[in-house]
């Protein structure tokens, strides 16, 4: 059993080299030499140091989708990855809309035991959009749920939303909205664009997003409730999302890897490994959400890691289904395109893979 | 060049020999034996995976023209309709030996997937997949045109062609701009603004909503088929509204220049986008757009399957 672990010259934090000493799981010192024993020595010149990466947007699964990921290989991908706790969506099947269902995934997740895992509700019924799910029995169940999102689904319906915002404001919930109109993004199969346009790909347009960012940021400001927006893809829903919060407005948006690094030009393979929800957008909006997570505008990274089995993709891409992976790449994609070229700090890259996401779960 | 996925897999070069070829071809299905030896011990395959008539059976009848062993491969009572996927179809083609497989499938890029799957050896024709492109249609337009008003030869610079009609969910449409354009026409599109693509302004053509101020500039017509569901999609609010707007009928047919040509992809919805008057016009060329589509194809796969081992001169 180690107890104890020195792990030596480091930059801690992306900043001064030292030494930096754990006992117990706890972070006991940090000093410029620490000259002790220690169950294990870690040599980590050359290495930076972080906290543990906090991923509010992982789908795990399970139950019901075992053969596209279970919360033992999604904990065991997100520990590979960096990440210490995980949120699970709940568009499993059945899907996590009530309390026994959270409560077992918080229990399998334990019982794993490689990262935290924080079961996220249904914000309705079923995922269906018609009846609220067990909002406040999950809530105070032993997954102790904050945050409720319907996501793969939008909740579509005005009227369902502002009640959810409302009625999770006892117990300091938060509703992750995917915001997708799904009267504009029938039958859509990649972003709306001349790229869609010339290989004959149903369109996605931009609008189909912002406006439900535009419409909930106004809802939730309305009744005082939090609200995050998952996945921002678009240069006009980060400009949406920088106005509410000039107003003062409160919201928290989430930008994934995939969004920072990838264009809709992807899709000219029509390799269905590019189909995601929400879809590739232009390099203009990837400029935008670079911009957006490095002024603060985007407050974090989500994975939205979402696998599928191998036929699922090895397909046409209109039969595909939507997802990518990304616990495992999620760093070294926002190394790349950010921390790298000088567009955000080692502080401000703390700030959206572990602090902010911490602090809104 | 291995696959005929889309006209961007061909260069103006290569497109003028498909025309040049198709013209050859022409004069042997004219002639008392309509048979070439060329592609005798080769196995193509048709995979349709789509309703279609005439383009089964133009390619069914250009492959057995060059004497090729065909084997028709439907959607109907297939293996396909019990919802096999694309990859075991095509690794099914593979164990059978097929040197070709001619796909038309209802999604888009079904042709590039077959293609770049690494399931398949053979050569791959696309014969119209979903709304993305339908190469040998555009091929064979542009034998057309060039037959009646470039004297069967050369590009088709200072012709003027307009495609009337859903764009948005054209697969002819697209293959056409891109082959008609390349070869130096002008392209005009004309439709609602509903059924014309995003961001068509970045196409190499020009748009119209106004029918009537186009047609006395052009050279050919193409008429694309509506579909019926487009109207319950909210597109346009009735066929007759969209009939009169955007359809041809003998009193437009009127205003374009006496020797222009009439063209439609088929099938056609009489009475809708097309007048039973034009579509038997002396303008009218549709029947000789099937005839002309057996040469173009018999060019593409004596090109793509022949052409491929052995220098198409030799």
């Amino acid at each position: 059993m180690v107890n104890s672990i020195l792990i030596k010259g480091g930059a801690i934090a992306g900043g001064a080299v030292a030494d930096l000493l754990i006992k117990d799981g706890v972070i006991a010192e940090i000093a410029a030499k620490i000259e002790v024993h220690a169950d294990e020595v870690i040599e980590a010149d050359g290495y930076v140091l972080l906290p543990g990466f906090v991923d509010l947007h992982t789908h795990l699964r399970e139950p019901g989708r075992e053969n596209s990921e279970t919360i033992a290989t999604g904990s065991l991908a997100a520990a590979r990855g960096g990440y210490v706790a995980v949120s699970a969506m709940a568009n499993t099947l059945p899907v996590a809309d009530n309390s026994a269902i959270v409560e077992q995934v918080a229990a399998i997740g334990k019982n794993v035991g490689l990262v935290d895992v924080f079961p996220i509700g249904a914000v309705t019924k079923g995922l269906a959009g018609h009846e609220l799910a067990d909002l406040g029995s999950m809530a105070h169940s032993r997954a102790q749920v904050r945050v409720f999102s319907d996501d793969g689904n939008c909740v579509s319906d005005p009227l369902m939303m502002r009640r959810a915002l409302e009625y999770v404001k006892q117990f300091d919930g938060v509703i992750a909205q995917h915001a997708q109109d799904p009267r504009l993004t029938e039958d859509a199969q990649m972003n709306e664009g001349i790229v869609a346009s010339t290989l004959g790909l149903k369109g996605w347009p931009a609008v189909a997003e912002e406006s439900i960012i535009a419409r909930d940021i106004l809802l939730a400001n309305m009744v005082g409730a939090r609200l995050h927006i998952c996945h921002v893809t678009t240069a006009g829903g980060v400009e949406i999302i920088r106005w509410a919060k000039a107003q003062g407005m409160k919201v928290t948006a989430e930008v994934t890897p995939h969004h920072l690094l990838l264009t809709d030009e992807c899709a000219t393979t029509y390799d269905p490994i590019y189909k995601v929800n929400p879809p590739l957008r232009t390099q203009s909006d990837v400029n935008a959400l670079r911009r957006g997570l490095a002024d603060g505008t985007i407050d974090i990274i989500g994975t939205d890691h979402a696998p599928h089995p191998v036929e699922s993709k090895e397909c046409e891409w209109q039969s595909a289904a939507f997802g990518m992976v990304g616990l495992e790449t999620a760093f070294p994609i926002l190394y790349t395109t950010l921390i790298a070229p000088g567009h955000i700090t080692w502080a401000r890259a703390i700030e959206v893979l572990s602090s902010a996401p911490a602090e809104i779960a | 060049m291995k696959h005929l996925l889309s006209i961007n897999d061909i260069d103006k070069e290569f497109a003028l020999t498909i025309l040049d070829t198709a013209a050859e071809m022409a004069k042997v299905t004219e002639g008392p034996v309509k048979k070439l030896p060329t592609l005798r011990g080769k196995t193509v395959v048709n995979l349709f995976a789509e309703d279609s008539t005439r383009t089964r059976i133009s390619f069914e009848a250009a492959a057995k023209r060059l004497s090729a062993d065909v084997i028709n491969f439907t959607a109907k009572g297939s293996s396909i309709s019990k919802g096999e996927s694309l990859k075991d179809t095509a690794q099914t083609l593979q164990a059978l030996g097929a040197d070709a497989v001619v796909i038309r499938h209802p999604a888009s890029g079904a042709a590039h997937r077959l293609a770049q799957g690494k399931w398949i050896n053979g050569t791959v024709i696309n014969a119209g997949d979903g709304t993305h492109e339908h190469p040998s249609q555009a091929l064979l337009d542009a034998y057309t045109i060039r037959k009646h008003l470039c004297g069967g030869t050369g590009d088709l610079s200072g012709i003027h062609v307009a495609i009337v009609g859903d764009i948005q969910h054209s697969r002819v449409a697209r293959s056409n701009v891109l082959l008609l354009t390349k070869l130096g026409a002008t392209v005009t599109l004309v439709a609602p603004p509903t059924l014309l693509p995003h961001q068509v302004e970045q196409w190499p053509v020009r748009v119209s909503y106004d029918f009537s101020a186009v047609l006395p500039t052009v050279d050919a017509v193409i008429m694309l088929r509506i579909q019926q569901e487009r109207m319950s999609d909210l597109y346009f609010p009735s066929e007759r509204e969209y009939s009169t707007l955007f359809g041809i009928d003998a009193e437009r047919l009127a205003l374009t220049k006496p020797n222009s040509i009439l063209m439609h992809p088929g099938p056609m919805n009489r009475g809708l986008e097309i007048s039973a008057e034009a579509a038997d016009s002396d303008q009218s060329v549709v029947v000789e757009q099937v005839a002309n589509g057996v040469s173009i194809r018999m060019a593409i796969l004596y090109l793509f399957i022949a052409g491929s081992q052995e220098s198409v001169n030799g």
